[in-house]
């Protein structure tokens, strides 16, 4: 399998350098003669590839499973969706990428996310580092609470390119200067030295995605980031998101529980359930040819696919306890398609067609 | 027909914005409900839209007596709540409930089901003690959730779950209006489908008149039958809901429909969207003439000039003087 191998070179210990390195250059490139990273440069593989990642978290009360078998990949440019509703392990897969998970109680039990040759799960933390805010960037749900609201803008604007750039201060505040600009904020030559409280919600957002964006990053991961925001905001950042993809040929997962929001910006889309991916396709397919039981559900529920005034279409029950062991399909219990053959055997993620995987028993065996 | 049980007239709210430590003096007045009138029949369900910071909250707020209104009229049945006392409220309450938004933070953490549930009961002393326990039975099984589960604590449910906990405590007075401040905003798609369909049903079956505020235009087209669009603390549109989102007039309610992300891939890509430059005005000193004109595509200079009033327009009503034209 070329995935094991590429899990594995990412492992090895660094070579001894020939030179000393300049320290910008970080440790990626301790393996840039490995076959994974030769692989990479020339685009036979993709940016990102997760393999079976499980991200647990040991409390007290239990082990909760919240990441549980999840895999996919990401191509150069490519703007993946993941959609799926709260505790369903879209945001704890994303922080497990980036090492941002507590640990304890949080454990990552197995996988790899092999991003561009270097296996960001088993990199040591100055690799993970000198990644992370570089080549792939987050911004977050809550713009009014993931700025520090102690310092200015313009020294939160600057703080990436001063960690991971050789450059000055002053050439550092022309970049950010023109970033802010660049993501649509008037006046910013007088605004980039104001406190994060003197921006609205919207704009808040901006100045995140200016400084997600300011090192040029590869891949660029959103976490809900419109959820807080108006409509008419919303509509504002994602254009933003979508112009600036555009210039800077970037990679984008876009998490949301939001399907029309997906379905305008991404790509490709990744349903999760209780902490596995039950559907995963190109927007289109996903939208027009659904095949899990979930995903129709889902759709079914939003009110504005349904004539007015009728009632809506609902799921009975709740999403599973993923403290407890899930033996075969965690949609079982809710599903009204569920046979006893669903309690008991794990469907697997498999392929219907080309490029649309999807997890559920009766539709792999042909019978919905 | 008209059968109003709700009646706001040329309702204000305003806050007064004070300055400097000793001598605190009034900079400014916030006009947060500026003029709003507004009925509600019977049996109707009104839903009420705009951004953040437009005025919604506050006006249920107003309605509720839980902000003393600066100017103009409250009527609940005919009877003015902004000239009642503290005990003629307190009996109005009976007929005038709430659900908040977040169902985390609207329920006492440390009270059980049952001592939400039974303390209006008790308060207002609408059946005896010995009742108390059937009723409260009777609410949950109203709202969908089993009456074993009473002695549990807010924190034992769900998100689901708990906005039906504060919906029975809302039900418990058998109130005639119900206020709904963004009741589904903080839920799941499937919960909120669970929600509403809830809620529709409560209003069938006890010909209840609900007031909806939300920003999901789409959840407040299925749910009401006529809707209000606020722009910085005036109605800016008031009509039907499928004459109001499907054939919007004022350009801002036409901004608003068109950033709704709609689930369906080729809709979604091929539509014209209606890009609103910048962020609502500050209420503080709001612009001149349409508090809407300087983010408006179709703005005049007559615009600048004067306030639009809320005129009739074919089947609605707009606050545009160039409704006709654009």
């Amino acid at each position: 399998m070329k995935t094991a191998g590429m899990g594995k070179a990412g492992k090895l210990p660094p070579p001894a350098p020939l030179r000393k390195l300049p320290r910008t250059a970080g440790f990626p490139l301790h393996n840039a003669c490995s076959p994974a990273r030769f692989a990479a440069l020339f685009g036979l593989m993709p940016l990102l590839k997760v393999t079976d990642l499980r991200t647990y978290f040991h409390t007290r009360t239990g082990v909760y499973r919240a990441v549980d078998g999840v895999g996919f990949h990401l191509e150069r440019g490519e703007t993946l969706g993941i959609v799926g509703e709260s505790g369903s392990g879209k945001s704890v897969t994303v922080h497990s990428l980036m090492g941002l998970i507590p640990r304890p109680p949080g454990r990552i039990e197995s996988g790899s996310a092999v991003f561009d040759g270097v296996d960001l799960l088993a990199c040591p933390p100055a690799a993970l580092r000198s990644i992370r805010g570089k080549r792939i960037s987050m911004i977050f749900q809550d713009p009014m609470t993931s700025l520090n609201p102690y310092l200015r803008v313009s020294d939160q604007l600057i703080e990436p390119l001063l960690i991971h750039e050789k450059i000055s201060k002053a050439a550092a505040l022309d970049r950010a200067l023109a970033m802010l600009e660049a993501v649509g904020i008037h006046d910013a030559a007088r605004r980039i030295h104001s406190y994060p409280h003197e921006f609205s919600g919207g704009m808040r957002q901006r100045v995140m995605i200016a400084m997600a964006l300011i090192t040029r990053p590869e891949l660029l991961i959103a976490d809900e980031p419109t959820t807080a925001l108006d409509v008419t905001v919303q509509a504002q950042i994602l254009e933003l998101i979508k112009k600036m993809q555009g210039e800077l040929g970037m990679a984008v997962i876009f998490i949301t529980h939001d399907l029309g929001v997906v379905s305008g910006l991404c790509d490709r889309v990744l349903v999760m359930y209780a902490g596995r991916i039950v559907e995963s396709a190109d927007t289109r397919t996903l939208f027009y040819h659904p095949k899990h039981p979930y995903t129709r559900a889902l759709q079914r529920s939003i009110p504005s696919t349904q004539p007015k005034g009728a009632e809506l279409f609902t799921i009975p029950g709740l999403p599973p306890d993923v403290s407890k062991p899930i033996a075969g399909c965690a949609f079982t219990p809710r599903c009204v398609y569920a046979t006893e053959f669903c309690k008991t055997r794990d469907p697997g993620l498999l392929p219907v067609a080309s490029g649309h995987d999807q997890a559920c028993l009766r539709v792999q065996a042909g019978e919905l | 027909m008209s059968d109003p049980i709700l009646e706001l007239r040329d309702v204000k709210t305003h806050f007064s914005v004070h300055q400097g430590i000793l001598l605190r003096k009034q900079t400014g007045t916030v006009k947060a409900v500026d003029g709003v009138s507004l009925t509600v029949q019977r049996g109707e369900v009104l839903g009420l839209v705009g951004e953040s910071g437009c005025g919604k909250s506050t006006l249920a707020r107003t309605i509720m007596q839980l902000l003393p209104t600066t100017g103009g009229s409250v009527l609940l049945e005919s009877k003015n709540l902004t000239e009642g006392s503290a005990s003629s409220i307190h009996a109005i309450r009976r007929d005038l409930q709430m659900v908040f938004q977040d169902p985390y933070a609207s329920l006492n953490p440390r009270m059980t089901v049952f001592a939400t549930l039974s303390e209006p009961l008790l308060v207002h002393r609408v059946c005896p003690p010995a009742e108390v326990s059937a009723r409260v039975s009777e609410l949950m099984e109203l709202v969908g959730l089993a009456p074993s589960l009473m002695q549990k604590y807010p924190h034992e449910f769900s998100g689901g779950q708990r906005q039906r906990i504060a919906i029975a405590r809302a039900l418990a007075l058998k109130p005639k209006v119900i206020i709904a401040d963004e009741p589904v905003s903080a839920l799941d798609v499937s919960v909120q489908a669970q929600i509403l369909n809830l809620l529709a049903k409560l209003v069938r079956q006890m010909g209840l008149s609900l007031v909806f505020i939300a920003h999901d235009l789409s959840v407040v087209k299925h749910i009401s039958d006529r809707v209000a669009v606020m722009y910085l603390g005036k109605i800016v549109e008031l009509g039907t809901a499928v004459d109001v989102i499907d054939r919007p007039q004022h350009p801002y309610t036409r901004a608003l429909v068109s950033a709704i992300p709609l689930p369906n891939p080729d809709a979604e890509r091929a539509r014209q969207r209606i890009m609103l430059p910048g962020d609502p005005p500050s209420p503080i000193n709001p612009p001149a003439g349409c508090p809407f004109h300087p983010r408006c595509a179709y703005a005049q200079e007559r615009c600048k000039a004067a306030l639009p009033p809320l005129a009739a327009f074919q089947d609605r009503e707009v606050a545009c003087i160039r409704a006709g034209e654009i």
